[in-house]
């Protein structure tokens, strides 16, 4: 690939920007540099201040010192449509697509193309298909809607949108996070031929790799500042990971205990599970003790493997034993229940995991009201003594108990839906990727806390689309494929080949062969 | 999939309103007395129309996730209002269906800027709007009486060629100079954005705002022309509390009926017109099957019932329910 040494003026800079929000500092004193035709990286923990430098650049928030630099001259946007005009474009990573409009209408929908004042639905068309054929999607039909895409379509239809507005500065935040294996590799694609067009790119992402394959320079942010910015390939990753997180970083996965010896009944069986042709035959069992992790490309039923055990599907076909006995669970109400004590930490935190206007107590104590109540009635001391633990099991940084969740950073409320489900003492857990877009501190958190939660004696089903946490997290591994368990792999043969092999749904020869390694 | 499905699915729920009222106006005139009949269609035509325009009106704010129960106070209002200025003269009523216009914008806008910028919750706003122009009304009319420019309301309310109800053409042309121009303009678009993910709509540099304001300030102008046609119909004025509550709540039950989401984002007023069609149908058909009219509430809330459970029958056929919740 070619790499445009950096020209005598930068497309963009930041100097000395800050935003302070009530008492808390997102942001002190940063500054940034980015150049045309090169691909700008953006590490940092959650709370480090990136999504506030991007909510900065982009229009949503404006800072309360220091100026932006854009092409020698000094901006400042009002709101998301100013900086678009003036070029700079950011797809978000909370997805900014309308879900009751069309693919077309959702990529023309700040400007769409006109003829006597109306839309020119024609034009609009073709446009939508320009801008998805350049996103590396032509697949998607412009007149569907968007509702009824998966995530990581929608995603795609969003880098769409972002390029039909012809951006000069195109950020990316987190925006492969949704995205399949074989989606990122056509992403890359586009991002770098958009870098051979002359954008500047600022790409931020958790993915270390990612970011290492992309990116021509990066930039740490570390508490509201930039810490460093280094070239490309001069930096090891735990270097940078150090810089990230500000201490020593050692080991980021627990060590896996020994294999253990058989108990006698599994506390998880399935049996020929079916849903649909959605799901397959699924059959696996899941000991005390052990952490079975979930793989596969996105979408092949994992998914909805965990909504069928934790009672949310209707129609479910084939038995589900726990500790041996048969159980069918009607509702995610009757999966917790002591009978079965399963809990499920879902997808997306802030639609199924949190209210997030109400407190951080009252967010703990739902799946868990049976414990802290007496006669139907709340005992506002025992809550207050169980929130209190869990906050301090989990090291949850909130204002206080009483603090809305929403307040809270993006890890800090993950931790507070795994707490609320530590709070009713299931025996299974079942997790539905639940590191997506969280710093690496707080995932090395939960990494500990699930291998302790398993020692402690729960069963763990984990699906994750990092292949790290499956080779780092789990006794075994289960790839699922269009709905089936593909392949089944334990301990050492858990290894990014293997799990991209099967996953791809074909033999490993073909990948040693040629097929990039994520 | 190809294109036509994909106009056909979305669409739907208008298709589905319009097939529904065919089929009950064709049973409703193979058993009235007179069949289908040029005065039988008239007279179902100037009634419908009536629900047909503030339905209309309902729409443009349900489509932005909002609702306006102040409607049927701007119906009753502008109803005063042109009983008295639209009079005399021609040129006179001319001027005065201007002013009847204007008044329904005023109402419109007002709306839209509590909502907007005073960030109350639609329904509370439009409820203390809604008594504010009913009040205003009462002012305007006292008492029942007034006026209007005879030759328009004759025109308006009869038959063009001696068989097309013109209250029908004029609803048509309604529909085609405000809600197709309307619904394929940017603001347009950018209502249903609006409704369907605010934040979304923001986000992408929608303008948020002007898209409410729009859609607020429309629903008083349709609500104005509803509010005229009730003057061209009764040829007077009257501030009738049981007329403004009325059609508030029948314009929502168009609405549902025609396919709208209350929740926002989906839905066309062609689909709210023929809900109101079809609502006002089932009025008629107690009348041709000779049941005492006393039977009009219970029947028509029944069958508005069945038409939200038959809407919502999908429910039964989702296997995965977390679907079930919006």
């Amino acid at each position: 690939m070619t790499r445009l040494e950096p020209t005598a003026s930068p497309i963009l800079r930041m100097e000395g920007v800050s935003k302070r929000y009530g008492g808390v500092r997102a942001l002190a004193n940063a500054d940034l540099v980015v150049f045309a035709g090169r691909i700008h990286g953006i590490l940092g923990e959650n709370g480090a201040g990136k999504s506030t430098l991007i909510k900065i650049l982009s229009g949503v928030v404006a800072p309360d010192a220091g100026r932006i630099v854009l092409d020698g001259a000094e901006v400042a946007f009002d709101s998301p449509a100013a900086a678009n005009r003036a070029g700079i474009v950011c797809i978000f990573q909370e997805l900014s697509l309308v879900p009751d409009l069309s693919v077309a209408d959702n990529i023309a929908i700040s400007n769409p193309p006109r003829r006597f004042g109306m839309i020119d639905r024609r034009a609009q068309r073709r446009l939508a298909e320009e801008a998805l054929e350049r996103a590396g999607a032509p697949d998607i039909h412009p007149m569907a809607l968007v509702k009824d895409l998966p995530l990581s379509r929608r995603q795609m239809v969003e880098i769409a949108k972002a390029l039909a507005r012809k951006p000069r500065v195109l950020i990316l935040d987190e925006a492969t996070s949704a995205l399949t294996a074989a989606d990122v590799a056509k992403v890359f694609v586009v991002l770098k031929r958009l870098r051979q067009e002359g954008l500047a790119l600022l790409f931020i992402s958790h993915r270390m790799h990612e970011i290492a394959e992309l990116a021509d320079e990066s930039t740490v942010f570390r508490n509201g500042a930039n810490v460093a910015t280094y070239v490309a390939g001069t930096k090891t990753d735990n270097e940078v990971v150090e810089m990230m997180i500000g201490r020593e970083y050692s080991h980021i996965f627990p060590p896996k205990p020994a294999a253990r010896a058989k108990g006698a009944a599994p506390l998880l069986e399935l049996r020929n599970l079916s849903w649909g042709d959605r799901l397959r035959d699924i059959s696996f069992t899941a000991e005390a003790g052990e952490v079975v992790g979930l793989g596969g490309l996105d979408g092949q039923g994992q998914r909805e493997l965990l909504l069928a055990l934790f009672g949310v599907l209707r129609g479910v076909s084939g038995e589900i034993r726990v500790a041996g006995v048969p159980v069918s669970p009607s509702s995610p109400h009757a999966a917790k229940g002591k009978r079965i004590g399963m809990a499920l930490i879902p997808e997306d935190r802030k639609t199924e995991g949190l209210m997030l206007p109400m407190s951080v107590r009252e967010n703990l104590s739902f799946a868990a009201l049976p414990r802290v109540s007496k006669g139907g009635v709340i005992d506002r001391a025992r809550e207050q003594g169980l929130v209190g633990e869990m906050i301090d099991l989990l090291d949850i940084q909130t204002a206080g108990s009483d603090a809305p969740a929403g307040s809270l950073s993006g890890g800090n409320q993950q931790k507070v839906v795994i707490a609320k489900w530590l709070m009713a003492e299931p025996r299974i857990i079942l997790l539905n990727d639940p590191t997506r877009g969280i710093d690496v501190g707080t995932k090395q958190e939960i990494y500990m806390l699930l291998r302790r939660l398993a020692d402690e004696g729960a069963a763990i089903v984990f699906y994750t689309t990092d292949y790290d946490e499956l080779i780092g997290c789990c006794d075994r591994a289960l790839v699922l494929y269009d709905g089936a368990i593909r392949r089944e792999l334990a301990g050492a043969e858990i290894t990014e080949h293997a799990l991209i092999a099967s996953a791809l749904n074909i033999s490993s020869e073909d990948v040693a062969a040629g097929a990039p390694a994520q | 999939m190809s294109d036509w499905r994909y106009l056909l699915a979305q669409n739907r729920a208008t298709l589905l309103s319009v097939i529904f009222f065919v089929v009950m106006f064709a049973i409703y005139t193979s058993n009235h007395p007179a069949g289908f009949s040029a005065n039988v269609v008239q007279t179902a035509a100037n009634k419908g129309v009536l629900l047909a325009l503030v339905a209309m009106a309902q729409t443009f704010v349900v489509i932005t996730a909002g609702i306006d129960l102040s409607v049927g106070a701007v119906f009753v209002l502008t109803n005063c209002v042109a009983s008295w200025i639209v009079v005399g003269t021609a040129a006179s009523a001319t001027l005065g269906v201007l002013g009847v216009l204007l008044t329904g914008l005023a109402c419109g806008a007002v709306n839209g800027l509590i909502v907007i910028y005073g960030r109350l919750q639609p329904i509370v706003a439009t409820i203390a709007s809604g008594a504010v122009f009913f009040g205003l009304a009462l002012l305007l009319r006292p008492v029942p009486g007034g006026d209007v420019y005879g030759p328009l309301a004759d025109g308006l309310t009869g038959r063009i060629f001696g068989v097309l109800p013109a209250s029908l053409v004029a609803l048509g042309g309604v529909v085609l100079l405000v809600w197709i121009p309307y619904s394929r303009s940017a603001i347009g678009r950018a209502t249903y954005a609006v409704g369907s993910s605010e934040t979304a709509a923001y986000m992408s540099g929608v303008p948020v705002d002007v898209a409410k304001f729009c859609a607020y300030l429309l629903s008083g102008f349709v609500a104005a022309l509803g509010g005229l046609f009730l003057t061209f119909v009764t040829y007077s004025g009257e501030a009738s509390a049981a007329n403004g509550n009325t059609y508030t709540l029948f314009s929502i039950a168009a609405v549902v009926l025609g396919g709208v989401s209350l929740f926002g984002g989906s839905g066309s007023a062609i689909g709210a017109i023929f809900g109101a069609l079809m609502f006002r149908t089932i009025g008629d058909l107690l009348f041709v099957f000779n049941l005492d009219p006393l039977w009009q509430p219970l029947f028509q809330g029944l069958v508005l019932l069945a038409a939200v459970c038959v809407g919502s029958a999908r429910v039964f056929q989702v296997r995965n329910r977390l679907e079930l919740f919006p």
